[in-house]
């Protein structure tokens, strides 16, 4: 299956058409959706976790040090983070095309 | 005591620092950019958790949830008809109870959700819901107002504020926009003297949580009323969404409040309330408002909420409060 697209052919389709795998849509790259990336700054994080309770597409979780950290691959580049941010650490940056 | 106080007597609430790590909803969802919605979703399928069965209304969250073949959903889940989400769920807790009796299944704690958008629930699901909540099926519904028929193209509900441009109320020489005002949709919840009855808003996530927690742990039907942003069909920017949320709140444009057996609670009041103005300012939907226009929504608002302030008991009188009706009931018993 083309997982990153969701296009798959009919041949290779479960009997009965089911979906055996509940959450496979998160096998989708929605990150190819953005033009603009949020990048932290661990400098002036201060770990309240706004970013993570305000994103629509469950892209930060937590880390060792306690640092939310994004998910590029499915970050939409929306902003909410960056703009919700009490302290002002994300900035939104243009992505680069390769 | 009512049957909903009784339930949410130890009920502690979550905080920041200690919300749930289950995601109900995976990430990989075709919602819009900055979508206010499935950010309520998520939030409120946290705080319900994975012991539950969803059902789930046509509109925006089940297009983007399950474009075959993947699904975004990691709990059951039944997509039904625009018209019938409220008469499914109800069948289905009426299912699990029976098999519960007879020992098929011992799975007592399952909880049932139904979801629908604004068009879904006040135009045309309101007849199944009504039915439902009158039952008394256990079961929470949540409407998820976005304010018009999003999915299809912006065209106007029954939910849509006075003034809005919609594809189908465009505003012009002839016409404002929207010429109706919105329909009070909890207050019609109310009316049903269910235990529970609450609104929300995504840009107050703990009290979204909470509130999706408590309709949950009452039993009977309880009813959440849930502000969603749309940047698409409200043509502000992908980033606002949560900004034009608290300033719907600030400006009393939709005011946080919960009903438990009746008795009105309000959860944020709003001390320096902002003008309706700047609530209308991110958004493109109603830039052709005149100065007179603006004025007399506002003059709607205020009325709104003075109303609602009058029917909400203070916190502190809360117990008081809830003591006198007892207390009263005992003596028309007696």
């Amino acid at each position: 299956m083309a997982k990153e697209t969701g296009i798959v052919s009919w041949k290779q389709l479960n009997l009965g058409i089911a979906i055996t795998d509940p959450g496979n849509a998160s096998q989708l790259k929605t990150g190819d959706w953005r033009a603009m990336r949020p990048v932290t700054d661990r400098e002036k994080c201060t770990k309240c976790g706004q970013c993570y309770v305000y994103c629509p597409d469950m892209v930060y979780t937590k880390d060792a040090e306690g640092y939310y950290v994004q998910n590029y691959y499915w970050c939409k580049g929306c902003g909410i983070c960056a703009k919700e941010c009490p302290v002002d650490a994300i900035t939104m940056i243009m992505e680069e095309v390769d | 005591m009512g049957i909903a106080s009784e339930a949410l007597k130890n009920f502690k609430g979550f905080n920041l620092k200690n919300l749930p790590d289950v995601e109900p909803l995976s990430p990989g969802h075709r919602a819009c950019q900055g979508c206010g919605e499935v950010l309520a979703l998520r939030l409120a399928m946290k705080a319900i958790g994975t012991n539950v069965v969803v059902c789930s209304a046509t509109g925006c969250m089940e297009i983007i949830t399950t474009p075959f073949p993947q699904t975004a959903w990691r709990v059951p889940w039944i997509h039904v008809a625009f018209e019938n989400a409220a008469a499914v769920v109800a069948g289905v807790e009426s299912a699990y109870k029976v098999l519960n009796r007879k020992g098929i299944i011992k799975q007592p704690d399952t909880v049932f959700v139904a979801y629908g958008g604004d068009g879904a629930t006040a135009d045309i699901g309101i007849q199944a819901l009504s039915g439902a909540m009158e039952r008394g099926h256990n079961f929470l519904y949540m409407c998820f107002d976005n304010e018009a028929y999003m999915n299809t193209g912006i065209q106007r509900s029954s939910s849509t504020p006075y003034g809005a441009m919609t594809t189908t109320s465009p505003p012009g020489k002839m016409s404002i926009g929207q010429s109706t005002w919105k329909k009070d949709l909890p207050s019609i919840a109310v009316a049903h003297n269910i235990p529970y009855v609450a609104t929300a808003s995504p840009a107050y996530p703990v009290d979204l949580m909470n509130k999706a927690k408590k309709a949950v742990m009452v039993p009977g039907p309880a009813y959440l009323h849930i502000y969603s942003p749309c940047p698409t069909g409200w043509r502000c920017g992908i980033d606002e969404s949560i900004e034009v949320a608290k300033l719907a709140v600030q400006s009393k444009v939709f005011p946080l409040y919960e009903v438990i057996d009746g008795v009105y609670y309000l959860s944020r009041k709003v001390a320096k309330p902002k003008a309706v103005a700047d609530y209308f300012k991110p958004q493109r939907r109603f830039r052709h408002l005149t100065e007179a226009d603006i004025k007399k929504i506002q003059e709607r608002v205020d009325a709104d909420y003075e109303a609602l302030l009058k029917k909400c008991v203070e916190p502190e009188k809360k117990e008081k409060e809830i003591k006198g009706t007892e207390m009263s009931v005992r003596l028309d018993g007696a």
